[in-house]
């Protein structure tokens, strides 16, 4: 992995900053902002192609461009959903949010000021509030540490209890998610899949965080078990006031917790808005497509025409529109020409030739 | 009116473990008959799997069917020999598994395998089998058929894959096809194309296909009939349409109510309190009634009987009324 620190205020390559990030309320500012950020990973070479290069016989590796020139804000108190399919880009966005990622250019402020030029005490209070919700219940637990461990590490590394009060700060945190006290000495193996969930929130909850960054926080969960963890999520917002990124590929889901949504495909966000504006009249057409895909209870022996082909290859996106090889209704300018996010309505921003015809 | 083409009573199949046999199937019965889409739907540990690898005899020691009727089209593939299974199995009879990388070989060209599954189970010539495989890799959707023959399955992306599976397993055009989570691992876009090929084939070829998953919006939108399952049981079985709108047992009721909808836009999911109860760990009475609202000691205590009309099956004491709230 290779990234170079921005520079403050950098402008991203290929995407000028534009003026509102995201929608037209802003009446709250956002707590979290992502300006034109991209992060790009790229293989080391190994020696041989080291050589190899030197002497101009070889290229260097392919860069996969997994976020290209995002501008995101995430509002304090709302429910941000970032929508898209595999390979999109989102977990890898949701990672440059919650500072597990440095970008590769641009940006991204918390409550104001560039995560980059925080330091030391700042510096944790922004990694500490921010907090990250991983998507295996498995492996983001240490299986060899007992949950009071893994609940109470961070509070204990970082000194934000006192040593006598660590233990009932952890009971607390548990509490919170609904897990019994008693549970502190077992080891992650003795619980089941939506216990670990718990357990990976109550870690979160006890350095007492304002943004949570849910990577697909119930993907891997029965679905009694899901509608139970995201109960619990919509209880903890109202008890903390806290504020989500909450990333998903379950449109149901992210329609019935989210206040906003955003749409990626191939590393940029092509849509976005408010969820109920979005499910109901939805613009971009990858955004109709994603609508249309999702199978639905009330939906009968429903026969559709399925968008066809897959995601391209971040290693070398399709030229102009990246859902144009795709897109029902592309033009010889959907092949050319990428088209910029522009507003086209209150609130609403999408990247779409087609839409500015008019 | 013949018999369904497929027919399973009383199945039971059991794993032995330290000493005790514990049942993943419990005495499941099924049908489904030519042009048909079975929706078997549970959640993981219900038995739903263990009840598709029961029926084609794929169960490996230490489980074991120990009990039921398997009629195929007639035969009964319990007592059929194994090598009379290996003939069914990938010619009459196809499985689609959830994750196509288990499924295909990796050393080996889509071509190369694909014509090996024809002229495993019928004579016909290298280049008839070829022919065969392109034709039917392009009947699931795949663009440029014979040039992905050539290549292997780390070449292509996961949905690709999967069709290849699919096509695989549409080769001998089998006449019931069991398919288990095929689109689980898949992306919402490629999953609305492989159901939209699934639609037309079991229209086209009249096939009988078994669709297992967790996701009821798809069987929803996929199935003729639905079965439930819970805890090694099927607790609820009927058309699609009477199922999902007028559902009798609390499990069927609490799982429709926890699915969040597109459609809906709400504050609070409905939630099933509680976990599916372990295999070795099943309460006495009704295997729900630690989670159901409605049970009451005769449930904690007697297994519910099944009762059935006219094709619609329930296993619940206190089973829910028309348009009833649970």
């Amino acid at each position: 992995m290779s990234a170079a620190g921005p520079s403050q205020g950098a402008r991203p390559p290929g995407g000028e900053r534009r003026a509102a990030p995201i929608g037209g309320d802003h009446t709250s500012a956002p707590v979290l902002e992502v300006r034109g950020a991209s992060k790009h990973f790229a293989r080391r070479p190994v020696l041989a192609e080291r050589v190899l290069m030197a002497i101009g016989r070889a290229k260097p590796p392919p860069v996969v461009r997994a976020v290209e020139a995002v501008d995101l804000a995430i509002r304090r108190g709302e429910v941000l959903g970032l929508v898209g399919e595999s390979g999109c880009g989102k977990s890898t966005l949701a990672r440059l949010v919650a500072g597990i990622h440095p970008p590769t250019a641009g940006e991204v402020l918390f409550e104001g000021r560039a995560v980059n030029s925080l330091e030391g005490r700042e510096r944790l209070d922004y990694l500490l509030a921010v907090q990250m919700i991983f998507q295996d219940p498995f492996a983001s637990l240490d299986p060899r540490m007992r949950v009071h461990r893994i609940v109470g590490e961070a509070l204990a590394v970082h000194r934000l209890v006192p040593a006598n009060e660590l233990n009932a700060a952890i009971d607390r945190a548990l509490a919170d998610v609904g897990l019994d006290a008693t549970y502190r000495d077992r080891f992650p193996h003795q619980f089941s899949g939506g216990q670990r969930s718990r357990i990976g929130i109550a870690r979160a909850l006890a350095v007492k965080p304002r943004v949570l960054v849910c990577d697909e926080p119930v993907a891997a969960l029965d679905v009694s078990i899901q509608s139970q963890v995201i109960n619990l999520f919509m209880d903890l917002r109202e008890r903390h006031a806290l504020t989500y990124l909450f990333v998903s590929h379950n449109l149901g889901l992210v329609r019935l917790i989210c206040d906003r949504v955003a749409i990626m495909y191939l590393g940029r966000i092509v849509e976005s808005g408010p969820v109920a504006e979005i499910f109901e009249r939805p613009a971009h057409p990858y955004t109709k497509a994603l609508l249309e895909a999702i199978p639905r209870i009330s939906g009968r022996k429903r026969v559709f025409e399925p968008v066809p082909g897959e995601l391209p290859s971040p290693l070398a996106p399709p030229s102009g529109c990246a859902f144009h090889p795709r897109c029902p209704s592309a033009t010889a300018e959907c092949r050319q020409t990428r088209p910029e996010l522009r507003a086209i309505a209150p609130a609403r921003i999408a990247a779409c030739h087609l839409l500015t015809k008019g | 009116m013949s018999a369904p083409l497929l027919e399973v009573r009383g199945l039971r199949t059991v794993f032995h473990l330290a000493d005790a046999a514990w049942a993943a199937v419990d005495g499941v019965d099924l049908e489904i008959d030519r042009g048909e889409v079975l929706g078997l739907v549970g959640e993981s540990g219900s038995g739903k799997t263990v009840t598709g690898f029961s029926i084609v005899g794929l169960i490996d020691p230490p489980g074991e069917v120990i009990a039921g009727e398997v009629r195929f089209d007639g035969e009964d593939l319990r007592r059929a020999p194994e090598a009379r299974l290996r003939e069914l199995r990938g010619d009459r009879i196809a499985m689609i598994f959830q994750d196509p990388l288990t499924t295909l070989n990796p050393v080996l060209t889509v071509g190369e395998q694909m014509a090996e599954a024809v002229l495993e189970h019928r004579r016909a010539d290298k280049v008839a089998a070829w022919a065969l495989a392109a034709e039917t890799l392009a009947r699931v959707g795949i663009a440029s058929a014979e040039a992905r023959l050539r290549q292997f399955p780390h070449e292509l992306s996961g949905g690709m894959r999967q069709r290849v599976a699919i096509a695989t397993a549409l080769l001998n055009k089998p006449d019931l096809i069991i398919a288990d989570e095929p689109t689980t691992a898949l992306d919402v876009t490629i999953q609305g194309q492989i159901l939209f090929e699934m639609q037309k084939l079991v229209r086209e070829t009249r096939a009988a296909l078994i669709w297992i998953t967790h996701d009821l919006a798809v069987v929803a939108e996929l199935a003729d009939r639905i079965a439930v399952m819970y805890a090694g049981r099927i607790v609820e079985a009927g058309t699609v349409a009477e199922v999902l709108d007028h559902p009798r047992h609390p499990y069927t009721r609490g799982l429709l109510d926890s699915v969040p909808d597109v459609g809906v836009r709400g504050r609070r999911l409905a939630q099933i309190d509680g976990v599916a109860p372990r295999l070795d760990s099943r309460p006495a009475g009704c295997a729900f009634a630690p989670r159901c609202p409605r049970a009451t000691g005769s449930c904690r205590e007697l297994d519910p009987p099944e009762k059935a009309e006219e094709g619609r099956r329930t296993r619940c004491h206190y089973p829910l009324l028309p348009g009833e709230a649970r």
